[in-house]
């Protein structure tokens, strides 16, 4: 595990970016220069980061960059590999960087073709739960109650599983993240970055301007979603499951902090009622009874 | 030494993707596009041909992949069809905005609903505003040079924007003819390997197509226009030194047949030339001076072309393999719009033939003819927009 002094000093997200103050995505996204270098090639398709890296004649990107349409990532991803391998390029490696929406909706099709062929490349979604760069729209990523300015009664829906439906997929690499836990985060992309073929993170990244709350909330309430359960950290590398620090250590319900805590720090579930808090308890539950289930198959 | 082959269009278009030397091929199949990808996975998978093949899950993810594999510095190909054309919309406009010199055949099939397999113009004449150069064959040796023309065209600096290859599904597309090809030194002499100069590079960090404000937006659009008409003056030379290289040209934007002293002239695209040929020849034994001319790039639109044309003639008929609803054909509006500026103007038909497959024989050609001949002695056109063999 690397520590947080042997980040390496170069900064490959440059200064005068545009993100929102206490943008989770931002911080991340840095850390992902930190821990991947910048022998990468970046493929962001229509997200909040079209907008971060500034607009033309600037960038904020320290490293080659293929802005791209919305639901094409893992086409785009799998036209660099193509052409990285024809002109015999080695050492690169393309990430995908998309957010939710761009993922598990409109992209979760050229995903999942680059995917099934094997793609050799990182696929990083940075889920803030909702369309973001629109206005906070509801997504497929969107969790059970919250307000967006499509559900401005709260979303009737639960989030969809995106790193299972990944792992299903008998990728070499799933593996889930959280802006708050920047090490392990790094760690991941490390990892993923020395496995051949398609490896897919799922990074929950904060969103002060859409989760309604402080700017200075965002790493806060990243390590509330993981402690209270509601996000579970883990990796499954080549079909076994793993729970990472400090999920592993939440298996025993009693130790999770209240999820309540997480909810009214946020303006977007105000009109969550008690009663959806105690729907929500008892579907963390069994969350982690299958997490418990995909864990024990392993060590059998 | 170049060999001659008897094979149908589809499988041409794939020898010649493989002359090109392309490197990365991303497809999805469709009918009846398929056999080009069929014939590039054999070269492939055979070593005949060293390119990496995406099989993509969609005509969506062709395009993307093809984009991205174009920025990141190799030459692309692709083939679709109708609804995959159509899919693909939204990626056709990204491809031509990042300037990429992107080559695709399109095998012409007519769009649903209801469901048709055969072959019109209406997929890719959809796709006319997307800042895509558009070439349309005649024949199956024809697919095979505008390929590699194509090619040629697009990767000058002067122009850098993809181009459709249009072909028309069946007719050309599964019909066997004999074909040269010729050898690879004699087209790598003609095609030297793409260089992009500002590719994806982690020594050379650059964003491709990010956000562009209202201050620099419009420059980006003008610089397409210009492309386009650097394209126009560029074609005729590209014909002329393929001429040169392998002694086959196509008139460059216009294919005209015996209309110097024609008083109409049947204007067409694709296959339909070909018939209006014999229905030529047919009616100038009959003392008729008919005339045939064939539309070969309808982007960028051989506007001068056309005007000169109509210089000599006293009538042009339109024959259009499309509609635009509630409108006219394409070609007919863009015939009128380009002589438009002139004083003493012909008299322009349209005819719309063609649709879904319906045959046009040199004997449709000539009917469509008879009749023009007669408006244009009356001086008079009595209908602005004709449908040909239309059922009651």
């Amino acid at each position: 595990m690397v520590s947080i002094k042997e980040l390496p000093k170069e900064e490959y997200l440059l200064k005068g970016h545009a993100a929102c103050a206490g943008c989770g995505p931002a911080v991340s996204l840095r850390l992902l220069f930190k821990a991947l270098g910048n022998k990468i090639i970046m493929v962001v398709p229509a997200c909040c980061t079209t907008v971060i890296q500034g607009p033309y004649p600037f960038t904020s990107s320290a490293v080659p960059l293929q802005n791209i349409l919305f639901e094409s990532t893992g086409a785009a991803a799998s036209g660099i590999v193509a052409a990285l391998k024809a002109r015999k390029s080695q050492g690169i490696t393309v990430v995908g960087w998309a957010g939710d929406g761009g993922t598990v909706d409109i992209g979760i099709q050229a995903l999942s073709g680059a995917a099934e062929r094997g793609t050799n490349f990182i696929y990083i979604c940075y889920d803030n739960e909702a369309y973001g760069n629109t206005g906070m729209q509801r997504s497929g990523s969107t969790p059970y109650g919250a307000w967006t300015t499509t559900t401005p009664t709260g979303k009737r829906e639960r989030k969809k599983d995106m790193p299972l439906i990944m792992a299903a997929h008998r990728i070499p690499y799933v593996a889930t993240a959280c802006t708050s836990y920047p090490l392990d985060f790094v760690n991941k992309l490390r990892k993923a970055k020395d496995i051949q073929g398609t490896k897919y993170i799922h990074l929950l990244a904060p969103c002060p301007t859409g989760w309604r709350c402080d700017t200075s909330k965002t790493i806060e309430l990243g390590r509330l979603a993981v402690l209270s359960g509601l996000w579970a950290l883990y990796e499954i590398e080549n079909g076994k499951f793993k729970l990472n620090s400090p999920s592993d250590r939440l298996m025993d319900r009693a130790k999770r902090k209240s999820v309540k805590d997480y909810f009214v720090q946020q303006g977007r579930f105000r009109n969550l009622k008690e009663a959806n808090v105690e729907e929500i308890e008892k579907w963390i539950d069994e969350d982690w009874e299958r997490y418990g289930k995909l864990a024990s198959t392993n060590s059998s | 030494m170049t060999q001659m082959i008897i094979d149908t269009a589809n499988h041409i278009a794939g020898y010649a993707a493989k002359a090109a030397r392309v490197k990365v091929v991303a497809a999805y199949p469709i009918t009846p596009q398929t056999t080009v990808v069929e014939k590039i996975a054999d070269f492939v998978e055979m070593g005949e041909m060293d390119a990496e093949y995406i099989r993509v899950e969609s005509e969506h993810s062709a395009m993307v992949a093809c984009i991205a594999a174009a920025a990141a510095g190799v030459r692309t190909f692709t083939a679709t069809s109708s609804h995959g054309l159509a899919l693909m919309h939204e990626a056709l406009h990204w491809a031509s905005g990042s300037r990429l010199p992107i080559v695709m055949a399109v095998v012409n099939r007519a769009m649903g609903a209801p469901w048709s397999i055969w072959p019109d113009f209406s997929d890719s004449l959809s796709q006319r505003d997307t800042g895509w150069m558009q070439f349309y064959c005649a024949d199956n040796q024809e697919v095979f040079d505008t390929i590699i023309q194509a090619y040629k065209l697009c990767e000058n600096e002067k122009v850098f924007l993809p181009a459709m290859v249009c072909l028309e599904g069946f007719i050309l597309s599964h019909t066997y003819a004999p074909v040269n090809v010729p050898n690879q030194e004699e087209v790598d002499d003609y095609l030297p390997e793409y260089r992009c100069g500002w590719e994806l590079d982690v020594n050379r960090p650059c964003s491709h197509a990010n956000l562009v404000s209202p201050e620099y937006y419009m420059e980006f659009r003008y610089m397409i226009q210009e492309a386009m008409e650097n394209a126009k003056r560029l074609i005729p030379k590209v014909d002329k030194d393929f001429f040169e290289h392998f002694g086959r040209e196509y008139g460059g934007l216009v294919e005209k047949y015996k209309c110097d002293d024609a008083d109409l002239v049947m204007l067409t695209m694709g296959t339909m030339a070909s018939d209006a040929k014999l229905a030529v020849d047919k009616m100038r034994n009959e003392g008729l001076k008919v005339g045939s001319a064939r539309v070969r790039v309808y982007r960028p639109f051989p506007i001068e072309e056309i005007m000169k044309l109509a210089e000599n003639v006293q009538m042009i008929s339109t024959i259009d393999r499309h509609i635009s609803f509630g409108m006219e054909g394409f070609l007919a509006s863009e015939a009128k719009a380009a002589v438009f500026d002139k004083t003493d103007k012909p008299l322009i038909a349209g005819f719309i033939a063609g649709l879904g497959g319906r045959d046009v024989t040199a004997g449709t050609i000539e009917q469509i003819a008879k009749k023009s001949l007669k408006w244009m002695r009356n001086g008079k056109i009595e209908k602005r927009t004709e449908w040909v063999d239309l059922k009651e």
